[in-house]
């Protein structure tokens, strides 16, 4: 299996504050790979890092065997970020947003984007009513959805999701992680950043612990599931 | 009152172009003024058979954008700072001695556009992360270096732009200047196609998606540096424009561009450097104030224009505390 993304011994930070010390993962083609970890480890700089939203200070990042770019690069071939706050248009339709996920694609010439469209549609049929709505007036759920719709719009080959399942409903959330399984099905490669670790285990092939900005474990996911350190730390079950 | 309709009309092509740059790149154009001044200079230099200094600094600056850019994406760079100066300078040389006047318009409004996007090149792209006051006083700076180039290239005196139109029409009572009608047609057309620009483009949407969540328009591959450029090239054009129309009304002098600039700055203020149709009434208030502050007491008329900011500023910064938290 071939790597699609290769981060070795990443360096970021802000300003002066280093908050990443040398952070080394893989994504292989086709495979979820889960990054879990406490509030403050990084993972949302090691996103940002990646996607070359901050300065990378040291190491590598490697995205399809080439050294990553700008973000504006990267979207354009295919690895696309859903941050954490969502940064949704507000004052802009459904519709709108929608295709300005495919954006890139136009820029290259590809005019007709409602295929995608329309495949977003019957993933969040939920959308589909809401077309002509404002994406400010949308619910928490609903925004998570058009913000992985508006992502699936440029037709990615890597997703890389930042908390999707923050602030949202137990029942939204479990609709979210069944997209996200249907989509690794379907061989698209995701790296994803949650807080929720026993829902990202189980759907992840491969996992990493993020701590203070460093790697401390790693594994298949069925095998963090039931290591007993991480048990003790982050699912909280009786030993 | 319609002198008022018509300077308002002007305001509000200022505004318009204030809130398109500001809202996408936070930066408050000052030199807009300036800009506005160069097109009214610049095609009145054109209406009386001489070259204008504009085309050379343009000529020059852009040889230099063409000279730092071109490790990058050399063919465009080519297009934009090389054969199009080269193909303009050369139209020019050719056509000033015809004096006619549509020709040194549109000649004018050639000359002035691309100066906005080299703006944002030199002065603004390399410090875009940069705090709003910091863009402002670049800003500020950048309004007394165009004044005193248009005071060397143009000289002190005020100068006419050519009229589109000499005609005057008896509507009733009212004595109307053709050239009023032109402003006004011009305004209704150039809102008409800024709003299908924004509402039914992909770039026009991206200008938007940019101003509404600058995060958001990074992640989906929108090149910030492309669309401050174009919102730039609106607003040069925007007051190139302003300058051709104004000038033919009040001649103009190459200092003269600054309080024009404010005002229309006035009307933006009044939609709350956001709304579209707030700032379009702001305009014409402002304009039909201004024109009666004249009537009846003419060495007040900039104190009334600026003493409506007074309300609406208290006004919005008692609604702010509303608006915080979007920051």
């Amino acid at each position: 299996m071939t790597a699609l993304l290769r981060v070795d011994r990443l360096h970021a930070g802000y300003g002066k504050v280093e908050v990443l010390h040398g952070v080394s993962l893989v994504v292989p083609e086709g495979c979820m790979v889960a990054i879990v970890g406490p509030n403050g480890a990084g993972k949302t700089t090691l996103l940002s890092a990646i996607m070359g939203l901050l300065p990378r200070i040291g190491g590598h990042v490697l995205y399809c065997d080439e050294p990553a770019g700008s973000t504006e690069a990267l979207v354009a071939s295919g690895a696309v970020l859903v941050p954490e706050r969502r940064a949704l248009f507000a004052d802009m339709s459904v519709e709108d947003n929608l295709l300005l996920g495919a954006y890139t694609r136009r820029r290259a010439g590809n005019r007709d984007t409602s295929a995608s469209m329309r495949d977003v549609f019957t993933t969040f049929p939920r959308l589909e009513e809401r077309r002509r709505q404002l994406a400010g007036t949308l619910s928490g759920g609903e925004r998570q959805m058009l913000a992985l719709g508006r992502a699936l719009m440029a037709r990615p080959r890597l997703l890389l999701l930042d908390e999707p399942s923050l602030g949202l409903a137990p029942m939204i959330v479990r609709a979210i992680f069944r997209v996200l399984a249907d989509l690794r099905a379907s061989g698209l490669s995701i790296l994803l950043v949650e807080q929720n670790v026993r829902a990202a285990l189980q759907v992840s092939d491969y996992g990493y612990v993020l701590e203070m900005g460093a790697i401390v474990t790693e594994g298949r996911s069925s095998d963090l599931a039931n290591d007993a350190r991480v048990i003790a730390t982050y699912l909280g079950a009786r030993r | 009152m319609q002198d008022g309709i018509t300077t308002g009309a002007i305001y509000l092509l200022l505004a318009i172009g204030l809130l398109i740059v500001f809202s996408v790149t936070r930066v408050i154009f000052v030199p807009q003024g300036d800009l506005l001044a160069f097109g009214t200079l610049t095609a009145a230099t054109l209406q009386s058979g001489q070259i204008p200094g504009t085309l050379w600094l343009l000529d020059g600056v852009s040889a230099l954008a063409l000279l730092i850019s071109w490790h990058r994406a050399p063919l465009r760079t080519a297009l934009t700072w090389g054969v199009y100066p080269f193909v303009l300078t050369m139209a020019t040389l050719l056509l000033a001695r015809f004096e006619h006047p549509a020709m040194s318009i549109l000649l004018a409004l050639a000359i002035v556009t691309p100066m906005g996007p080299l703006i944002w090149r030199f002065a603004f792209r390399p410090v875009a992360d940069a705090s709003v006051l910091a863009l402002l006083i670049i800003a500020m700076a950048l309004h007394f270096v165009l004044a005193g180039v248009g005071l060397v290239f143009f000289g002190p005196e005020e100068a006419r732009a050519p009229a589109i139109t000499e005609s005057n029409f008896e509507l009733g009572q009212l004595n109307v200047s053709g050239q009023s009608l032109c402003v006004l047609a011009s305004c209704i057309i150039l809102v008409a196609a800024l709003r299908w620009f924004f509402g039914a483009t992909i770039y026009g949407k991206a200008l938007r998606a940019t101003a509404s969540d600058r995060l958001g328009a990074r992640l989906v591959g929108i090149d910030a540096a492309a669309t401050g450029a174009l919102a730039f090239a609106l607003a040069s054009f925007i007051a190139a424009l302003a300058g051709v129309l104004i000038g033919a009304v009040t001649p103009l002098s190459y200092d003269a561009g600054f309080d024009i600039g404010l005002k229309g700055f006035v009307a933006a203020i009044m939609g709350g450097l956001a709304s579209f149709p707030l700032a379009a009434a702001g305009a014409v208030l402002v304009g039909v104030l201004e024109s009666l502050g004249s009537f009846w007491a003419s060495a007040y008329r900039d104190v009334i224009v600026f003493t409506l900011l007074i309300p609406v500023l208290a006004w919005l910064s008692l609604r702010a505390g509303s608006g915080e938290e979007r920051a």
